[in-house]
């Protein structure tokens, strides 16, 4: 039996070193992290990690062409993708951030500002970057949402949301003055806006379930 | 139900060595700050702050493997303060596994380095450490000044303009400790919390003071800060840091237990 391959692609945005030993922490595959495209074509699960601005993620997205390796992923269905923060954000139509950025429009929607001033339900303020621990609520049954029980705290740190047009994709919302989709799925595509690799036990739960995942959404 | 308070146990590193000690009774070695800092992940710490107070090149060399190695370990995260001058210092930093980079006395003679770091590696991962110090101004009304170098040295700056000032240069968070409380174990400075954290739209940490559970709660309810930071209190066992959240959580603060 080989051991399966998980390819981290890096476009040189940063750290990516939570990610990976996240991934080495919870075994079962080798991790790779990488803009190698013949790695990432013949890794057997992909991550789609992301730091910093969407302006400058874009250009390098585009620039080492991760957005060509990242679309031959996801059409092939049995190689599962995870997509975390910013990975998530660059899956969209349209950004706000930097006065404005086309994204690689792979799930339709948008990433908006939290806005500021942002005010909670009961008037209270809210500080933008969303920074910390918030309850995570499940919206569809998913693979990866195994072991992980209902409205578990994740790790989030962003001050731009993500609203998916097509509302049947989302499958975890949280709340923070507004509603925003925590997490998007579909086919072998699993995207977070908040951060396994630093949500402690809950977090590598969900990296152990990615590591497993054939790629079906049943 | 939203967003939880944070609560962040600090370890002061000297040259790869936990200062200040700690004791916990079922620890090998009080020192290491590997061991310190898997033992908080395990309690259930919302984040660990490591404040690096070497002088040598050669103990900061020390420091990045240390961050190296709690990074390996450690899946929550983790902040890395002292002596950060420069990009570089920061991305060295940042690559040896640190979530978010704290930056003090550089801050105040190079303000632009907080832009051009916030820029280059995201405002998520900067934060802006202040030390302030009560200073009234002649009639009597609060002020907070910055001090430098442990709190011996005045600066002039009025620390609520400047942490106004930092989050517009694009810091992501407010490292806040009172100079005045820091060590004394008589609780935070509220005064300067709540002034920072009603200035500013980015979230504040509290720190500096600490002697009691129920100061973690007067920093949250009182002081309005978005986190507390302790050391002391965590490390000689006197409190474990899923008593603390028990304890806010019974006085109505959101606490990820």
């Amino acid at each position: 039996m080989t051991t399966d391959v998980i390819a981290v692609i890096d476009y040189g945005m940063g750290n990516l070193h939570s990610v990976e030993s996240a991934l080495q922490h919870v075994g079962g595959a080798h991790v790779v992290v990488t803009h190698d495209h013949n790695v990432i074509r013949d890794a057997d699960r992909v991550v789609f990690p992301g730091v910093g601005a969407m302006r400058d993620c874009m250009s390098e997205i585009k620039r080492l062409h991760c957005d060509e390796m990242l679309i031959a992923a996801l059409q092939e269905q049995h190689r599962p993708v995870l997509a975390i923060c910013v990975g998530l954000q660059a899956l969209m139509s349209h950004s706000e951030e930097n006065g404005g950025v086309d994204c690689l429009d792979i799930v339709p929607g948008r990433v908006q500002f939290f806005g500021d001033p942002l005010l909670a339900a009961d008037g209270e303020r809210l500080k933008v970057p969303h920074m910390g621990w918030n309850q995570v609520h499940q919206t569809s049954e998913h693979p990866l949402w195994f072991g992980i029980e209902q409205d578990t705290r994740f790790y989030f740190v962003h001050s731009y949301y993500v609203h998916a047009q097509q509302r049947e994709l989302v499958a975890a919302t949280a709340d923070y003055g507004v509603s925003i989709d925590a997490a998007l799925a579909r086919d072998n595509l699993f995207a977070v806006q908040f951060h396994p690799e630093k949500s402690h036990t809950a977090g590598l739960q969900l990296l152990k379930n990615f590591v497993s995942w054939t790629g079906k959404e049943g | 139900m939203g967003l939880a308070k944070r609560i962040i146990p600090c370890l002061d590193v000297e040259a790869g060595r936990v200062v200040k000690g700690v004791n916990f009774v079922d620890i090998r070695d009080a020192g290491d700050p590997v061991e310190i800092a898997k033992r908080y992940n395990e309690q259930g710490a919302d984040e660990i702050t490591f404040l690096d107070i070497t002088a040598s090149h050669e103990g900061r060399d020390t420091t990045v493997h240390t961050v190296e190695q709690i990074a390996r370990e450690v899946f929550i995260p983790l902040t890395v303060g002292g002596g950060i001058r420069k990009l570089e210092d920061i991305r060295q930093m940042l690559n040896a596994g640190a979530d978010k980079v704290s930056i003090n006395t550089a801050a105040i003679h190079n303000p632009e380095l907080v832009q051009q770091a916030a820029e280059r590696f995201g405002s998520q991962c900067i934060v802006v450490a202040i030390d302030a110090k009560r200073v009234d101004d002649v009639d009597g009304a609060p002020r907070w000044e910055i001090f430098t170098h442990g709190g011996r040295k005045p600066t002039g700056i009025d620390a609520v303009a400047w942490a106004k000032k930092m989050a517009a240069l694009g810091a992501g968070e407010i490292l806040l400790t009172s100079m005045d409380r820091d060590g004394t174990r008589n609780g935070f400075e509220l005064g300067v919390t709540r002034a920072i954290t009603d200035a500013v739209s980015i979230p504040v940490i509290a720190s500096g003071g600490v002697g009691s559970l129920d100061h973690l709660v007067e920093g949250v309810t009182k002081g309005g800060a978005d986190a507390v930071l302790a050391a002391s209190i965590f490390h000689f066992g006197e409190y474990s840091v899923p008593e603390a959240k028990r304890y806010m959580a019974e006085r109505g603060i959101e606490v990820r237990l």
